[in-house]
């Protein structure tokens, strides 16, 4: 069986959502963190409920509801979510409630919204969907899982489409404990520049981006998702290279088969070795593309791999602030997007053109 | 997608569970018998609430099981509940050659290492560059999957869900799936959740924790007790199931999780989402209500769920009513772990010919035209039993376990 992406919508630190231009002008930043450029909320959410909502939730919904739109699918047979941190704004704002008034005359709102279902909760409200309601939260493949559930019940026959989104929101408090656990760079760069500098640590980012997969073939569909593996902590860089030989074998394909290679590169040095070692063995012959230093890196920013991946698929054009090598004459028909998080989650997503 | 067999059976082959009421399944199923509830007074908790509102700790302390599993102290309680639990449904489940099979661990919990976070916090707060890192660091509701897993040595796959209350009774149908779905031939499914300062105070807010011992299905109840614990089935494909020279608790025969699509955090008084769970799951099983011969219930003890759900159960069973209780009578409502944990005693429910009491219940609902069984019951022939979860979110979950 085959499953497609029908639609996809994308909040992130660029112009991605609701913007013809694919990437034309990316958005220059310099510092160590990107936060996410938002949408007018007022047209997806009640004012009402938007003024309670935390950032996670906004650009939860409204990139749900925009994805929606563009399938002209008024109802998904499911809703599923990837986020490893979950609405840490709200939890955030709990505890330190908790901390500074003693446990005493504390307001529910921040509780009650910080559950890590509560995005794909209040999905399921807005459009009274009543279908199967998944969250997922395990680090570097929280979107993975996801989507992994969202293949299997295409497959299991249960419905023929799915809603499914990864989203994580960069915080003040969460930006500066990561930055005190060593993720971020000590000085600021420009994310244009981020491969450039070559030193510990990465920038931050954050975004929510839906998908809408389904099993009917169309030719209005972005892009076919063939496959989806996930490895954990394998044990040293000719393992993940035989696991990547292994899963395009499985697909009937070799290396020479993928178009381009879409990879997780982060501009931490500790990081990049492996990605910077496959560029020269396994993948020496193939084009290259990156995108952590639009979006930012966070454990879900694979969603955005796969809207970069799938938007080329579809436009027959790949942006030229991703590409790394090569690229410039054929588009590419199939794309494989390679991403590990902290050298312990490591995935791939095989993406064709339909 | 490799080929799958949706028809295919997925088998019980182990269980572990530590709760209010016991460290491992045998003491478990000790205190149903002597009707013992696992409440008491606040001692681990440094909280205002301490002598106000009764909790269901686990009797041990994070020393003790740091001692028991062989883990380092300081870590989330969660972990080391998670561990105590994991390793005993493995254990039961006595796969002799692990190496050779696809092994996953998926599990699920709702605050992760929230109690480390908590202590944190506190220090954080007064001065950005002060708190302890390594109580930050296994925050994440993945760092607290990932430590278990490898302290148990699985790596083939392992995944969290979190889904509130039906948390870990959506991770152990996942784990199903991804043997029926030729993914996995062994999976360890279900969750932990320790008692921390957020939810206890989160709770309190929303004003649904009862000051006296909790009364599900009560017509006077007036709210939960949190407790704390964790659940894990040992979920094996049929080839696997073979292979093994023991017999099968079980097998999990439906599952549904839909969603109430009402409200944030409370349920429809018509109880939709709980509804479409349960009937969903018995078409999945291929049953009729009629033969399900025992409900575990969500039963929370709050107006609003047991309304809710009962009124759910009087659509799906009218007028012929199985025998039914809430378990967190006795173990409070262990939240993310509720759904493992009662998973766990559904499956001994059929093992062993019981059925659970839901204790301190007096007086029916006004509404509703059946009551729980007050009495532990020996010698039952429990062919099919149904577990409900629900959760914050109107995330609705039913499981269906029958004889093999």
């Amino acid at each position: 069986m085959k499953i497609y992406i029908r639609s996809s919508a994308c909040i992130s630190p660029q112009n991605t959502f609701r913007n013809e231009s694919f990437l034309g002008g990316p958005v220059a930043y310099f510092g160590t963190r990107l936060n996410a450029i938002e949408p007018d909320y007022k047209e997806f959410i009640d004012p009402k409920l938007l003024r309670r909502m935390s950032h996670i939730i906004k650009m939860g919904v409204a990139a749900a509801a925009e994805c929606l739109n563009r399938s002209a699918i008024e109802m998904p047979g499911a809703i599923l979510t990837g986020t490893a941190y979950g609405c840490l704004e709200d939890t955030v704002a709990f505890i330190t409630r908790i901390v500074e008034q003693n446990e005493e005359m504390l307001p529910p709102t921040s509780f009650i919204q910080s559950t890590h279902n509560t995005v794909a909760a209040q999905i399921a409200l807005t459009l009274k969907c009543h279908q199967y309601n998944n969250t997922f939260v395990h680090k570097g493949i929280s979107f993975e899982s996801a989507l992994t559930d969202a293949m299997m019940l295409l497959n299991e026959g249960e419905t023929d489409n799915i809603l499914v989104g990864g989203m994580d929101e960069m915080t003040d408090t969460g930006f500066t404990i990561l930055s005190r656990l060593g993720l971020y760079k000590r000085q600021p760069v420009s994310n244009l520049d981020l491969y450039a500098t070559a030193s510990k640590g990465t920038i931050g980012g954050e975004g929510a981006v839906f998908f809408l997969l389904t099993d009917k073939a169309s030719g209005d569909n972005l892009a076919e998702l063939t496959a989806i593996r996930t490895i954990y902590k394998p044990g040293s860089q000719k393992d993940i290279e035989n696991w990547i030989i292994a899963f395009l074998a499985e697909n009937a394909l070799a290396v020479n088969d993928i178009g381009l290679v879409i990879s997780g590169r982060s501009g931490d040095i500790r990081q990049d070795n492996i990605y910077k070692e496959l560029n020269t063995s396994l993948f020496q012959n193939n084009a290259l593309a990156n995108y952590k230093h639009l979006c930012g890196d966070y454990p879900t920013s694979s969603a955005f791999a796969l809207w970069l991946a799938s938007n080329i698929v579809k436009n027959k054009n790949v942006p030229s602030i991703t590409i790394e090598r090569g690229g410039g004459a054929e588009s590419p028909g199939r794309i494989l997007i390679y991403n590990h998080y902290q050298n312990t989650y490591h995935s791939l997503m095989l993406v064709s053109a339909t | 997608m490799r080929k799958s067999d949706m028809s295919s059976p997925v088998y019980i082959a182990g269980v572990g569970v530590v709760s209010a009421i016991g460290n491992n399944v045998a003491e478990n199923l000790a205190a149903f018998e002597r009707g013992e509830a696992g409440m008491g007074e606040i001692t681990l908790l440094d909280t205002i609430h301490q002598g106000k509102l009764p909790v269901a700790e686990v009797k041990l302390s994070n020393h003790e099981l740091a001692v028991m599993t062989g883990m380092p102290a300081d870590l989330s309680r969660t972990i080391l509940l998670s561990l105590v639990a994991a390793r005993e449904a493995l254990t039961d489940a006595a796969i002799p050659s692990p190496d050779s099979l696809r092994m996953g661990f998926v599990s699920a919990n709702t605050v992760g290492g929230m109690d480390k976070s908590e202590s944190f916090f506190i220090d954080f707060l007064a001065d950005n560059k002060k708190g302890k890192l390594k109580n930050v660091y296994d925050h994440e509701c993945g760092s607290v999957t990932e430590i278990v897993a490898d302290a148990l040595g699985i790596k083939d796959f392992i995944t969290t869900l979190s889904t509130a209350c039906s948390s870990s009774a959506n991770s152990i149908f996942y784990g199903a799936r991804l043997i029926k779905n030729n993914m996995l031939d062994v999976v360890v499914a279900g969750g932990p959740d320790a008692l921390t300062k957020f939810t206890l105070n989160g709770f309190n807010t929303l004003m649904i924790l009862d000051p006296e011992f909790c009364k599900p299905f009560d017509e006077h109840r007036q709210g939960l007790n949190l407790g704390e614990g964790a659940g894990y089935l040992v979920l094996v494909s049929e080839n696997v199931a073979k292979s093994l020279n023991k017999e099968m608790y079980c097998r999990l025969s439906g599952y549904n999780n839909s969603n109430d699509a009402y409200h944030q955090t409370a349920s429809s008084p018509d109880g939709t989402g709980s509804y479409m769970a349960m009937t969903s799951a018995l078409k999945k099983a291929g049953l009729q209500p009629s033969e399900i011969d025992y409900i575990n219930l969500h039963g929370t003890g709050t107006p609003n769920n047991d309304n809710s759900e009962g009124m759910a159960i009087k659509r799906v069973f009218d007028p012929k009513y199985p025998p039914m209780s809430s378990t967190k009578s006795f173990t409070g409502h262990t939240l993310g772990a509720s759904g493992g944990i009662e998973a766990v005693y559904s499956v001994l429910a059929i093992k062993h010919g019981i059925i659970y009491p839901n204790l301190r219940f007096a007086a029916p609902m006004s509404d509703l035209p059946f009551e729980p069984e007050k009495y532990f019951l020996k010698g039952q022939d429990l062919n099919h039993v149904m577990s409900n979860s629900f959760g914050f979110g109107g995330n609705c979950t039913s499981l269906i376990f029958s004889k093999t």
